[in-house]
Formats: structure tokens, C-alpha cells, sequence
């Protein structure tokens, strides 16, 4: 028996896991309609390939993929291109994203029928595109490029390949069903990895409450040789550990099956592990051995809203509202439709919102069985939300620091380390919402440290153009004083002096040009400490003569909005007519740029015609 | 003398006050030699809180100016791109109570960058010398292009271009910006305990 | 239905403060039901009037701020501070006395830092220093037990019924003023004796009991007892209490000095005297004012432990929770800032 941790905290939330494991998997069926979002996993959007009214077939490539970090996408059924536009699509935020729609032609024709392949014979390259060209992107969580986190190189020091069979999130149980009917094709993707990674030993990691699928593993497994794969003495082994939320998360079964913590900051990787969703091993089997690009996936579709929960064999691209009308779905009894699981799911607004490479579970639940949180209380810093913490986060602390904006302290303890499982959220006694909490602070640290980036390249590149400014300015000033200093020297020498000193002259002359033309430079950065605007007008430099414009404009505005209309009424009556002006001069000297200046001129006409209405409406508001 | 002082309990506690006040004196000298902490110049960190868009709004040639002012003692509320954010480091560094954004140097607003319609610029060179930070490529007579990840957004190329062909477009949103807002916790209408107060809401006591 | 936008999870535990909170309420019944049977109706009047001006002060503090007064109420924090406060205050305490204290623990303690989770200071102790310092006579008067009583008299005055009760809380009725009716508490004794053995002291005073004080030994195990069934129930983790007890009884134990007329009492005197059991489970695990973090707690327990036995032993004041409490308290920031746990990931 091998030996397993435990990792710190977790929770062990109701499962609900039983109401969807009665049924097979079954296939959903070809809705009429698909809704191909351009981007489903991370790293770059792909790029369509197709247009409207083009007709594709079922695997045909509709949108490739664009730099290193990105994955193509395929027709899940045959039909036309009858849309490239932004829809909702799958994400918390309920945006709209670019996705391509087919309506299907219910006929389903193969654009490249799936052949097999033997992949023994493929080197490791060939593999990686395959996995690349199939458009196989991570189908557990976030949807990283699979091929990105196989391509180890060689030599690798790749010890250990993991699965993760855990699904330890309440309801979902995709990979419960794919690893219960499915575990033939599971050992050949595990096999085509096992080549890929050469791994010494492959973990094949399973929660307890799905023991009955053991067996099933290990006889698929029996089925390979995963030591001729991969030229080492590879063990491959079905690890059963206590049920417990979230031993799924990567880091945490890495904790739970090897003892080791992935250092923060870095990747399993330099661990000598990779990690990967068994969802992801299917596919990757479907398409070497199979030729069959990432077209469908196992969902679960579950929650007391629907009268027959099960997993679904689901196109790509199916709506929500296809899949929920399918499994009996009763709209007046549900208030929360959450995509993934009830821990770290994601509510959806509409219910039109496709399945995407990254969707395990839709979940309709009644407010009974999910109930809406009441509002928070008072954080009496229990710390139920430290006990339960997997990260050994301290989170009221983190809580605290959040509500107060405090952003170093939040990162002093290690809010970055924060897997967002939502452990905390489900202990806490007072309802608060500190998932939310934890996201926000933590797009806010992004924001400001990609700010500060920012600012700190702005400066770079203003105090470079000032030095260049500086340089010219004192170049111009040394060699006017240098054509004075030849002037003199030249006077001199026609006087009938000594040749000599005149030279001696020049000479100190030029010295004396330089030394003042350099002390600009020096002195600029410190030459006064409050400058006022109106110094900066007495330098040659448009950016001064811009900024002193403004603080004028500044002072002649006031906090009264009508007076700001006014300006701009004005500003727009000047340049209309700077541009007249422009346009008469331009059509008198035969310029090529007549038409330009004709445009600019509609353009200020047009442009003064709304400040003009805007600063009616205000008046007219103001009446009122 | 011992004797002296020992009749005298003036003299005593006199002395003894001297004693000390030597040597906490000492102390502190030698402390301040030895701890001494070797900061950035104020300038330099009222700088770097800056968010050197040199724009201008301030009413100082650039961010550095500004900074120097501030350091003489200029209020701390006239940076629009900075924003509260920034007037919150300000207070923090200078130790000053926060003050509201003065809206006579503009409002804080989303980012923006400028945004060149090419088909109709006619390559004046004008906007390439009003940027603060080069991010204007283009020559004479040849179409000008802003470098967007370069752009400050302090929109001084705006005024000079003689067809009005810059525009100034936010930052692109979608759902790789988009973030969860920190919730809004139980509103309260009229706080009076600090903890009361909605976070980021300003106060006429605060 | 509308679909709604939540962020995850969407799962959460029935769990509430407010029944966290009523839980602690009602792990005080053993230790309170001790104390009524030892003192009489006393303990009863303080938690009753106790909680009376609680809701009171916190209901009109909550209002003062504009918010919602009955979503405040409901969170029955106040309604903890009132019986951890009526516990603690002498039987028959007067209702002014309780009235101040209570003042002091919701309204300056609580509420003027900013409620509920902001008080750095458990209000219970902040509400018993205050009238500890300034009502020295009133707040060291306390009930003796009732079985000495009925050796002194039997008028039956002694013994006053839960309505004649109330009428002394009010000074409705006066305090018998016989003699035995007040007694010093065995850790009064044991501070002012400084020419007796241990053993000598026991068999002069009748207040002291087989191990504690006479009642006072029951009313420590019945809150012994109530803590525990919260440490069953995870209310809170074992590690202040633990910590604290094992402190006291190591001090106690190293200072026994074979029960000699300078001992500081054998630990088991010190763990069923006084407030020591009500102190462990009910007031350092206030989770609001004490360290955060596990290790926090151990080190945050056994400084209140310490203190304690050292206030008891060498300090001014027979019995000193509150005041290790409090001084605890400041120290728990200083506590969290030492024993951030390591997080995963880091080394």
C-alpha cells in the first residue's frame, strides 16, 4: 500500500454526486444551432478561418490558432457559418465574446472521417502537434493548452505523471462516468502521455467515493506497457484517498499522493510532475489513435431544477437551453443556474450560453437546496475559515486587510497563494463572501502592479526624450557660441594679433561652450523646485507649450459644468475655423492634402454642432 | 562635593537630569549615525507614486515637476490619473490627511489611449513632437501611428493635430479585464463609526 | 425565476454566528446552574438584568449608527457579553453596577471601535475591569455559599427567593445586612494568609471545598463541562483553553511549595477556584479579541495563564482573568504578527 498525505483543512460539503450516476453517459444530440466561442482556454483568442454562409463539416478546423499560448477550433457537426459575432458566452462576468455559429445540417458528415493510428510508432514532436492541431486545451479547470504543459523536452526530469480522478466538488461527476465507461480509451491517452512525458511512476488519483471504478482502472491500465513507452521501469498505479474538498486542486494532490508542495510561484513541473485531467487523457486519445479533434465533451447536468440529472455527451458549442430542455428543466424553480460546481462554479446569466472545452457540470438547483446567502454578519474571526483553509491561509486576516485596501498585507500573507476553492466561504458563520473578497484584491494588485509597470516605463521614456531634448537645445547653443568664438578669432586675427593666441582664444572659447551647453543637462532634472506654468512657455518645446494651454484653459474653467460646454463650443468654433483657414490656404497652393483638410473641416463643423446641442441641453435642463 | 550635593537636593536632581539628558543624548546620536536609514529623496518617492502619464492636468510640465512641488508643500489633489488611489499613497507617504480630487484639474477617468484614424492624418509631425514619451511613430508627409502600449493617454496630441484626427479610446475591455468588485457590504446612510463608512467613499469628516 | 449572479460557492454550511453564538449562550448552563444552587437566585438576577441593559444598550447603539437594529440583535453577541458579564459580577450585584458595566462592555468596549469582530477587547472584561476599579467594596462582596449561610442563620432572610431576588438586584429590598451573608471568596483567603499552611487554611474556612472553593469547585466543572461540549461541537479549537489551564497548573505546581504558608495553593485549587474554568472556555476563546492563528492561540493562552497565577500569587486583586485577559488582548496583534502560519507553497 502506498503511502498518502493529508493536506491542511478542507471540508467535506454534502456530495449530491448519487442523482446523476444512475443513467450512462448519453449523447445529447446535434442542437440546430452551435455556438463556437473563439476563446475557451487560456492564452490567446483563435482566429476564424471561416466566413458567414461558408459550409464546414464536422472537424474541420473553423478557427486556428494564434502565437504559442493558444489552440484551434473544430466544427463539432456539419452545417453552415451563419454568424461571427459577439454572443454571451460562458464566464463569470456574463460578457460577450466573439464566437462563431453554425446551424447545423442535422446530417453530421465527417470532414475527415476518423481513421486509427498506431501512436507507438510517432516520435514525441509529432505527438505534441497532433495534441496541438486537435485543439486540446486542459478540461478540468481553467483551460490551459495541453500541448504547452506536454512539450518537457528532452531530457526531461519528469518523475511523476499524475491524473486526477479526484473530482472532489459536490454534483460534478463527469469524470466519475468517463473513468467508469470510458477506462479503455483513459489508459490509451494515459499510454500516449506516458510516451510524451517518459515518467517513472503515473498516479492515477481517486477519491474514495468512487471505488466501484477501480477495478475497471487498473484491468485498463494491465492493458499497456508503459515501461517499453517509456523506456524507464514506469509503474502505473491507482491511488484511492479519503473523500475530502479539495483534494482535487493540482497543488493539493500533488500534496496528497507525493508529500511535496509545489513552490509558490512555480509549476509542478520543477517538481519533476505533471499533472493531468483525465477528461484531457480521452481526448487526447480521441485524437491520436482516432484523428478526432476536441469536439465534445462529458457534462453533468444536475440540481433538483431538472427532473432526470445525468451526464450528457455534449457537442461543443450546445447551448445551456438545449441540454437543460433535455434533461427536464423547471425555470420556475430555479433562481441560480451555475456552470461547474457549487464550490468554484460560476453563475450564467442566459441561459443560451454555449458548452464550452472547459464545462464539467451545469448545475440547476432549487433555493431550497442551494439557498441564496443572507447577508453577512459581522466577521467574529472564528477562524472555522483558517481551519478549513488548504492553503494554510490565514483568510479573516486576509478578509480584514481586503475590506481596508490594504494591498502589501494582503500580499505579506501570501494572498497569492489563494486557490479561490471557496472552503472559507462554505465554513463561514457570518456569510461572507470572502471568495469575492479575494478576487477583487487580487485584481487589484494586478491592476496596480501592471500600473506601476506602466508608470515606471513612462518615465523611462519621458526622461530619455527630455535628455534628447536637452541635448539638442545645448548642441544648438554650443554651436552658436562656437560660430561667435570663429567670428571673434577670425576679427582677431585680421587685427594683426598674434595668430597664436587667437587660436589659445578659440579654443577656450569652444571649451566655454561646451561647459555651458552642459550644464543644462545636469541641472535639469533639480533646476526648481515649483516651477510654474508659465516658465514652461519660455522653452521651445511643444509638450511645455501644450501643458501651459491647459493650465490656462484650467483656470479660465470652473467646477460649473455649462462653463466647460462653453469652452468647448468655443475650441470647436476656433479650430473649425483654424481648419477653414487651412483648407483656403491648402486649395490656393494646389495641396495634395485638400481632401484631408476638407474632412477635417466637415468634421469640426460636425464636432461644434454637438457641443453646441450639448451646451443647449444643459441650459435647457437647467431651465427646467 | 559629594556631601554638597547630597545637602543640596536641588543640585541632586539638576545634576541627575543633566546625567541623563547626556546620556539619552549620546544614545540617540549614536543611533542616528549608526541606524541611519538611507531613503530615497522625497522628490523621488512622490515620483514614483506619480502615475507619469505627463499629462500636465497638475499644471506642472510633467510628473517630476510636480513631484518637486508637492515636496515644497503644493497640495496633494491635483493628479487626475492617479486618481483617489494615488492621493490615498500621497497621504500615506507625506502623512497628510486624504483630500478629495480638485475637479479643477479634471476627474479621475478609465484609461484611455490615443487612437490615430491613419486614413486621415496627413503626417504633420505635429502630435509626434507634443507626446511626453515618443509613443508616436511617423515621419513628414508619412502617416503617424500611436505604439498603444507605449501611450500614456495624457491626450496632449489631441489639440495639436490640425484635422482632428485622434481620438482617445479606453483601454480595451472584456473578459480577461474583467474582475469581481470587492461586495458592498450593509449600506449605511450615516456612519459615524470609521468602520461604518462604505470603503472608498469620501467624508466630509474623514 | 430571475437568474441571479453569485460568486462561488454556492454552497455554504447551516452554520450561523448567530446560533455560534447561542451555543456559547447555552454551554454557560451547567457552570450557571452551579453557581445558583451554591449562591442562590443572585447569579440568576445579574444574567437577567445583565441581559436587560444589553439589548438595550445594543439596540440603542446599532440605532444611533442608522442600521438595522433587529438584523443586529439577532447576531445574540450581546446576549453572550451580558451572561459571560452576569456570571462574573457578585450575586445580588445592585442594577447600577450592572448598568455601568454593561455600558462599558457594549457601548465603549463594542460599539465605539466599531462593533461586533472590530473590539480589540473582550467587552465582558472591559464592562468587570471597569467596576472592579471603580466599585471595589461592591464588586469583592460576594454571596457566601449557601450551605454556610444556613449554619449562621436560619431567618430565612438569607435565604432570599428568586422574586425577593430581584428586589435586592434593585435595592428594592435591603441587602441582609447580617454578617455571614458575604464571605470571602477562598482566593481571598488564600492571597491575605501568610501565616498558615494550606492544609491548616482548609480546615479554618469552611469556603474551601474537597479541591476548589466550596461551590466554587462545582461551578468550574460545570463550565469545564459546557467548554468541552463547544470544543465538541467545533466552536473553537483546544488550543487556548489547553494552553492556559496547563500554564496555571505547571506555575501553580512549581510555586506549591508543599502547601507551605507562602504557597501559591496546589494547581487543583487554582484550576476549580475563582473564574479560572469560566476564563478558559468562555472568555479567552472569544475569538473576536484573541490571537488568530493556532500557534497564536497556544502562546496567547498561556500568557493569560501565567498572568493569572502571577496576579493570584504576587499582584493586588484575589482573582485576575479579566485582567490577564485584557492584557492579552493588547498583545494579540503583536502574537499574530509572529505566528502567521506557513502557507503552502512556502518554505
Amino acid at each position: 500500500m502506498r503511502k498518502i498525505w493529508d493536506i491542511h483543512g478542507g471540508i467535506h460539503p454534502p456530495e449530491n454526486k448519487a442523482q446523476s450516476l444512475d443513467h450512462s453517459i448519453e449523447f445529447a444530440g446535434i442542437p440546430a444551432q452551435l455556438i463556437l466561442p473563439v476563446s475557451q482556454h487560456i492564452g490567446a483568442a483563435a482566429s476564424p478561418i471561416v466566413q458567414i454562409g461558408d459550409t464546414v463539416l464536422k472537424g474541420q478546423c473553423i478557427a486556428e490558432a494564434v502565437g504559442p499560448v493558444s489552440v484551434p477550433i473544430h466544427a463539432p457537426s456539419s452545417g453552415t457559418i451563419t454568424a461571427i459575432e459577439d454572443r454571451p458566452i460562458a464566464h463569470p462576468s456574463g460578457l460577450d465574446d466573439l464566437c462563431i455559429v453554425i446551424d447545423t445540417d442535422g446530417r453530421d458528415t465527417w470532414h475527415q472521417p476518423p481513421s486509427s493510428r498506431d501512436f507507438t510508432q510517432l516520435d514525441k514532436a509529432t505527438l505534441v502537434e497532433l495534441i496541438h492541431n486537435h485543439g486540446i486545451a486542459g478540461m478540468g479547470g481553467a483551460g490551459f493548452p495541453t500541448s504547452i504543459k506536454l512539450n518537457v523536452g528532452e531530457p526531461n526530469n519528469i518523475k511523476t505523471l499524475i491524473l486526477n480522478g479526484t473530482e472532489c466538488e459536490p454534483y460534478i461527476t463527469s469524470d466519475h462516468v468517463l473513468m467508469r465507461e470510458y477506462s479503455r480509451k483513459l489508459a490509451q491517452g494515459i499510454a500516449i502521455l506516458a510516451k510524451l512525458v517518459q515518467p517513472e511512476e503515473i498516479l492515477l488519483g481517486v477519491e474514495d467515493n468512487k471505488i466501484d471504478v477501480v477495478a475497471g482502472l487498473q484491468n485498463a491500465l494491465k492493458q499497456h506497457d508503459f515501461s517499453a513507452l517509456t523506456g524507464k521501469a514506469t509503474s502505473a498505479e491507482v491511488i484511492t484517498f479519503p473523500t475530502k474538498y479539495p483534494s482535487g486542486g493540482e497543488k493539493q494532490l500533488i500534496e496528497i499522493l507525493t508529500g511535496k508542495q509545489v513552490p509558490t510561484g512555480s509549476l509542478p513541473a520543477s517538481l519533476g510532475i505533471v499533472c493531468q485531467n483525465l477528461g484531457t487523457a480521452v481526448a487526447i486519445s480521441d485524437a491520436v489513435i482516432d484523428d478526432r479533434p476536441l469536439i465534445s465533451r462529458i457534462t453533468t447536468v444536475t440540481g433538483q431544477a431538472v427532473t432526470k440529472p445525468r451526464n450528457f455527451e455534449v457537442l461543443l458549442g450546445t447551448p445551456v437551453e438545449y441540454l437543460l430542455a433535455r434533461s427536464g428543466y423547471n425555470a420556475s424553480i430555479n433562481n441560480r443556474l451555475v456552470m461547474g460546481g457549487p464550490m468554484m462554479g460560476f453563475t450564467l446569466l442566459d441561459i443560451t450560453m454555449p458548452v464550452v472545452k472547459t464545462t464539467n457540470c451545469i448545475l440547476a438547483p432549487t433555493e431550497a437546496e442551494l439557498p441564496t446567502p443572507p447577508p453577512a454578519q459581522a466577521c467574529i474571526r472564528c477562524g472555522l475559515c483558517a481551519e478549513a483553509c488548504p492553503a494554510s491561509l490565514l483568510p479573516q486576516q486576509l478578509f480584514w486587510f481586503a475590506q481596508g485596501k490594504e494591498l502589501e498585507k494582503l500580499e505579506q500573507h501570501n494572498i497569492a497563494d489563494c486557490i479561490e476553492c471557496g472552503a472559507c466561504s462554505y465554513v463561514c458563520p457570518s456569510n461572507i463572501p470572502l471568495v469575492q473578497y479575494y478576487r477583487a484584491s487580487k485584481a487589484e494588485i494586478r491592476q496596480r502592479d501592471a500600473d506601476m509597470q506602466q508608470a515606471e516605463h513612462a518615465k523611462l521614456r519621458f526622461d530619455a526624450r527630455q535628455e534628447r531634448l536637452d541635448r539638442l537645445e545645448a548642441e544648438k547653443i554650443a554651436a552658436r557660441q562656437a560660430r561667435q568664438a570663429k567670428a571673434a578669432a577670425n576679427k582677431a586675427a585680421q587685427a594683426g594679433q598674434d595668430p597664436k593666441a587667437a587660436t589659445v582664444a578659440a579654443a577656450l572659447a569652444r571649451v566655454g561652450a561646451k561647459k555651458s551647453a552642459l550644464e543644462p543637462t545636469h541641472k535639469a532634472p533639480a533646476s526648481d523646485p515649483a516651477p510654474d506654468a508659465t516658465l514652461a512657455t519660455d522653452v521651445d518645446d511643444p509638450v511645455q507649450r501644450a501643458i501651459a494651454r491647459r493650465a490656462t484653459q484650467q483656470q479660465a474653467d470652473t467646477a460649473n459644468p455649462a462653463a466647460a460646454l462653453q469652452r468647448a463650443v468655443e475650441s470647436a468654433e476656433a479650430r473649425l475655423k483654424k481648419a477653414r483657414l487651412r483648407l483656403t490656404n491648402a486649395e490656393a497652393e494646389q495641396d495634395n492634402n485638400v481632401d484631408a483638410f476638407k474632412l477635417a473641416v466637415d468634421k469640426c463643423q460636425s464636432k461644434l454642432n454637438q457641443a453646441r446641442a450639448a451646451l443647449d441641453a444643459h441650459h435647457a435642463a437647467k431651465n427646467l | 562635593m559629594f556631601e554638597l550635593i547630597l545637602t543640596n537636593p536641588f543640585l541632586a536632581a539638576v545634576l541627575a537630569l543633566l546625567a541623563l539628558g547626556l546620556v539619552f543624548g549620546a544614545v540617540l546620536g549614536f543611533g542616528a549615525i549608526t541606524f541611519k536609514v538611507e531613503g530615497d529623496p522625497i522628490v523621488d518617492q512622490i515620483n514614483a507614486i506619480l502615475p507619469q502619464t505627463q499629462c500636465g492636468q497638475c499644471g506642472y510640465p510633467g510628473c517630476k515637476p510636480y513631484a518637486e512641488a508637492i515636496a515644497s508643500g503644493d497640495l496633494i489633489n491635483k493628479c487626475p490619473p492617479g486618481g483617489e488611489a494615488g492621493i490615498h499613497a500621497l497621504a500615506d507617504l507625506l502623512d497628510v490627511e486624504v483630500i478629495a480630487l480638485d475637479d479643477e484639474h479634471g476627474m479621475e477617468d478609465i484609461r484611455k489611449v490615443a487612437f490615430i484614424r491613419e486614413d486621415e492624418c496627413i503626417g504633420c509631425t505635429k502630435c509626434i513632437q507634443a507626446c511626453p514619451v515618443d509613443a508616436i511613430l511617423g515621419a513628414a508627409k508619412l502617416m503617424h501611428t500611436v505604439i498603444v502600449s507605449e501611450c500614456t493617454g495624457c491626450d496632449l496630441c489631441v489639440e495639436p493635430c490640425p484635422v482632428d484626427c485622434i481620438d482617445m479610446l479606453p483601454v480595451a475591455t472584456g473578459k480577461n479585464a474583467w474582475s469581481w468588485d470587492l461586495p458592498n457590504p450593509t449600506v449605511n446612510p450615516s456612519p459615524i463609526i470609521a468602520s461604518d463608512r462604505e470603503p472608498g467613499r469620501k467624508d466630509a469628516a474623514a | 425565476m430571475p437568474l441571479v449572479q453569485i460568486t462561488s460557492p454556492h454552497a455554504h454550511t447551516s452554520q450561523s454566528t448567530s446560533s455560534v453564538m447561542l451555543l456559547v449562550a447555552l454551554a454557560t448552563l451547567p457552570g450557571v446552574a452551579a453557581l445558583t444552587i451554591g449562591f442562590g437566585w443572585g447569579t440568576i438576577t445579574n444574567i437577567v438584568l445583565s441581559i436587560i441593559f444589553a439589548l438595550a444598550l445594543e439596540a440603542g447603539a446599532v440605532s444611533l449608527r442608522k442600521q438595522p437594529i433587529g438584523f443586529y440583535l439577532r447576531d445574540n453577541s450581546a446576549l453572550v457579553t451580558a451572561i459571560l458579564l452576569g456570571i462574573a459580577l457578585p450575586p445580588y450585584a445592585s442594577w447600577w453596577i450592572i448598568l455601568t458595566g454593561m455600558f462599558f462592555a457594549i457601548i465603549i468596549a463594542k460599539h465605539l471601535y466599531g462593533g461586533l469582530g472590530y473590539n480589540p477587547f473582550n467587552p465582558a472584561m472591559v464592562g468587570y475591569v471597569v467596576l472592579l476599579i471603580s466599585f471595589p467594596i461592591e464588586m469583592t462582596r460576594w454571596a457566601a455559599p449557601l450551605e454556610l449561610v444556613s449554619e449562621l442563620d436560619t431567618s430565612g432572610v438569607s435565604k432570599p427567593t428568586l422574586i425577593e431576588s430581584f428586589g435586592i438586584a434593585l435595592r428594592l429590598i435591603e441587602l441582609p445586612a447580617i454578617d455571614g451573608f458575604t464571605m470571602a471568596t477562598p482566593l481571598d483567603l488564600l492571597r491575605q494568609n501568610d501565616a498558615l499552611m494550606i492544609s491548616d487554611l482548609k480546615q479554618t474556612y469552611p469556603q474551601f471545598g474537597a479541591q476548589g472553593g466550596l461551590v466554587w469547585e462545582w461551578a468550574n466543572l460545570g463550565f469545564l463541562i459546557g467548554g468541552l461540549f463547544l470544543l465538541y461541537r467545533k466552536i473553537y479549537t483546544w488550543h487556548g483553553p489547553v494552553s492556559m489551564l496547563v500554564t496555571l497548573s505547571l506555575l501553580a505546581a512549581i510555586f506549591y511549595d508543599g502547601g507551605s504558608s507562602n504557597s501559591g495553593g496546589s494547581p487543583m485549587l487554582h484550576l476549580f477556584s475563582g473564574a479560572t474554568m469560566l476564563g478558559a472556555w468562555f472568555i479567552l476563546t472569544d475569538p473576536v479579541s484573541s490571537a488568530v492563528s493556532n500557534k497564536g492561540r497556544i502562546i496567547f493562552g498561556a500568557g493569560i495563564g501565567a498572568l493569572i497565577f502571577i496576579i493570584r500569587q504576587w499582584g493586588n486583586y484575589p482573582d485576575s482573568v479579566a485582567f490577564a485577559v485584557l492584557l492579552m488582548n493588547f498583545a494579540a496583534p503583536l502574537i499574530d504578527h509572529y505566528t502567521q502560519p506557513k502557507t503552502y507553497g512556502h518554505s
